[in-house]
């Protein structure tokens, strides 16, 4: 099957000199989610802006459902839907106006039966004479939404969705974004959250300083890189790792307070039991522990280090 | 052709103007109303008549240019310049529409607007004073060319600005002059005949003059010069969007 979006060869230098994207090749199928991670300046933005045509390529080519989007920009920008990373709105309108004149925009015949749809399943159906306004961040980020999926788009795509959203709506969010793959729709987000990532997404690309260093099944980079750490506050400071233990992947922190314990979150046997066992067999008592998933920071850490 | 998104822009950039009624109607008319007050009535009761033609009549036409540039320079320039500024304008840049239809949709609203105002002020100078039209069609084509353009200058300029400084600048540095410098209130030929020569380099000269021999039969210079001027202008504001849309001037990284 031919992917729903091909990029070849894509580099875009700004005018300032600074180079956005190198060099990006990425295929993405019809009906899947694809999670899009990097750091702020990684070049997410501006891989999403050349595809929507806010941008212009400086190299390479863009394919959405076959058509280039520049030379063909008409047919491929009708199947995209955009949800830009700032909340954007024509204050002054209402909702449903703003919504109703995307559509259009869109080159699509008026269909308020559409529009009372989407304004409901984002539960914005009864803001619909609102001025945008006076409704909340939320809210607007719901406008937003419901502008993209005015003319009912093939590929959609959330540039950091739930950046600064309540946790109702990061889950509204969630299902809506599971309930359009449903109906076909391909969904392609950024984020810089790893849990969302991992909440979401059939595939995670990984984009740093303009390169796309990795592109995996969700279920397979978690494996990798879904690492965890247990950190034990010791009662009494110790001067090394004592020699019981030595055979487990511990580390002393440098002041001798704290060992640090990396295993790995997805595996059947953390260890953990055992390590805790060991260390009450051994003698060492501890004030305190906690536990950290590796961050996306981590990640990018460890990725680019094994590029170097 | 996407007929709907041209449709779109438009009736968005209409229903701006029934938001800002006051702003965007009513004030003109007024300010147009004390100009016939102070200058057709009261000082114009003085004035000798120009080509057979009371003061009051004579200003008429020069007025309504008046109006008609200002209003569609600041329509046009405002309605693409805040999108711009707000951020708005990555649904246009992201839509499947043509540069000429962007055009069509803004520089159409700008444009009606501004002959919607430029006939409602037709119509209260009638109260003021007493006039005719004898080549009404060529009057309606003057006054829609005339809003065609100056809409298109004034997109012009909202896509050049990148602040609100720069989009006042031009109306009120470059086009106010001109205008009360292009025979609003007086014949060109009640000049001097150095300054006569080089008010010739006014193109609202020819607006002007072209505009008001649709109503009264004389003019300043030829009305087929008149015309010709105004085409010209036109057909330079066409190339200039062309150009900007063939780059993404201002618009595009």
């Amino acid at each position: 099957m031919q992917p729903i979006i091909s990029v070849r060869q894509l580099s875009k230098s700004y005018a300032s000199g600074f180079q956005a994207l190198k060099q990006i090749n990425l295929d993405i199928q019809q009906g899947e989610i694809f999670a899009l991670l990097g750091p702020n300046g990684a070049g997410k933005t501006s891989l999403i802006s050349i595809i929507c045509g806010i941008v212009n390529p400086s190299e390479g080519s863009v394919l959405a459902d076959g058509h280039d989007v520049v030379r063909d920009y008409r047919a491929a920008r009708a199947k995209i839907g955009l949800v830009p990373q700032e909340l954007t709105t024509d204050a002054f309108e209402t909702v449903w106006n703003t919504v109703s004149f995307s559509r259009g925009l869109f080159g699509k015949s008026p269909n308020p039966a559409h529009i009372q749809k989407v304004l409901k399943e984002l539960s914005l159906w009864n803001k619909k004479d609102s001025k945008i306004l006076t409704l909340s961040g939320g809210m607007k980020r719901r406008v937003m939404i419901a502008k993209a999926l005015s003319h009912e788009p093939q590929i959609l795509f959330l540039d950091e969705p739930t950046a600064g959203v309540d946790v109702e709506l990061r889950r509204d969010m969630w299902t809506m974004v599971r309930a359009l793959r449903a109906t076909g729709v391909t969904i392609i987000l950024t984020t810089h959250y790893i849990e969302e990532a991992e909440e979401m997404a059939d595939r995670i690309g990984v984009i740093h300083k303009g390169e796309l260093i990795l592109v995996e099944d969700k279920a397979e980079l978690m494996n990798k890189l879904g690492r965890k750490q247990l950190t034990l506050l010791l009662q009494t400071p110790l001067a090394g790792i004592p020699a019981a233990l030595s055979d487990c992947p511990l580390e002393l922190s440098a002041d001798g307070k704290a060992l640090v314990y990396t295993f790995d979150a997805q595996g059947e046997h953390t260890g953990i039991d055992v390590l805790l066992r060991r260390l009450g067999e051994a003698g060492i008592d501890f004030k305190d522990l906690q536990t950290r998933q590796s961050s996306l920071e981590d990640i990018f850490v460890s990725l680019v280090r094994d590029r170097a | 052709m996407n007929i709907h998104a041209i449709r779109a822009i438009y009736r968005f950039e209409m229903s701006r103007t029934r938001r800002t009624l006051l702003q965007s109607v009513v004030s003109p008319v007024i300010s147009t109303s004390l100009y016939f007050v102070v200058f057709g009535a009261a000082i114009g009761s003085r004035m000798t008549a120009i080509n057979g033609v009371s003061y009051g009549a004579f200003i008429v036409p020069g007025l309504i240019m008046l109006s008609l540039l200002t209003q569609s320079i600041s329509n046009a320039s405002f309605g693409i310049y805040f999108p711009k500024f707000v951020g708005t304008i990555y649904e246009i840049l992201s839509a499947p529409v043509s540069s000429t239809e962007i055009v069509a949709g803004y520089v159409g609203a700008a444009a009606s607007k501004s002959i919607i105002l430029g006939l409602i002020i037709l119509a209260t100078a009638r109260l003021f004073v007493s006039f005719h039209i004898e080549h009404p069609l060529w009057m309606l084509a003057f006054l829609v060319l005339t809003a065609l353009t100056f809409s298109l200058f004034g997109f012009i300029i909202g896509i050049w600005a990148d602040n609100f400084e720069k989009l006042q600048l031009v109306p009120l540095l470059v086009v106010t002059p001109l205008t009360f410098l292009g025979g609003s209130f007086y014949s060109i030929h009640m000049l001097p005949p150095f300054w006569q020569k080089v008010t010739l380099f006014n193109p609202v000269v020819y607006l002007i003059s072209g505009f008001r021999w649709s109503f009264y039969g004389a003019s300043d210079v030829g009305v087929e010069i008149s015309m010709g001027m105004t085409l010209v202008f036109l057909g330079l504001c066409l190339a200039i969007v062309w150009w900007i849309f063939r780059t993404g001037y201002r618009l595009k990284a």
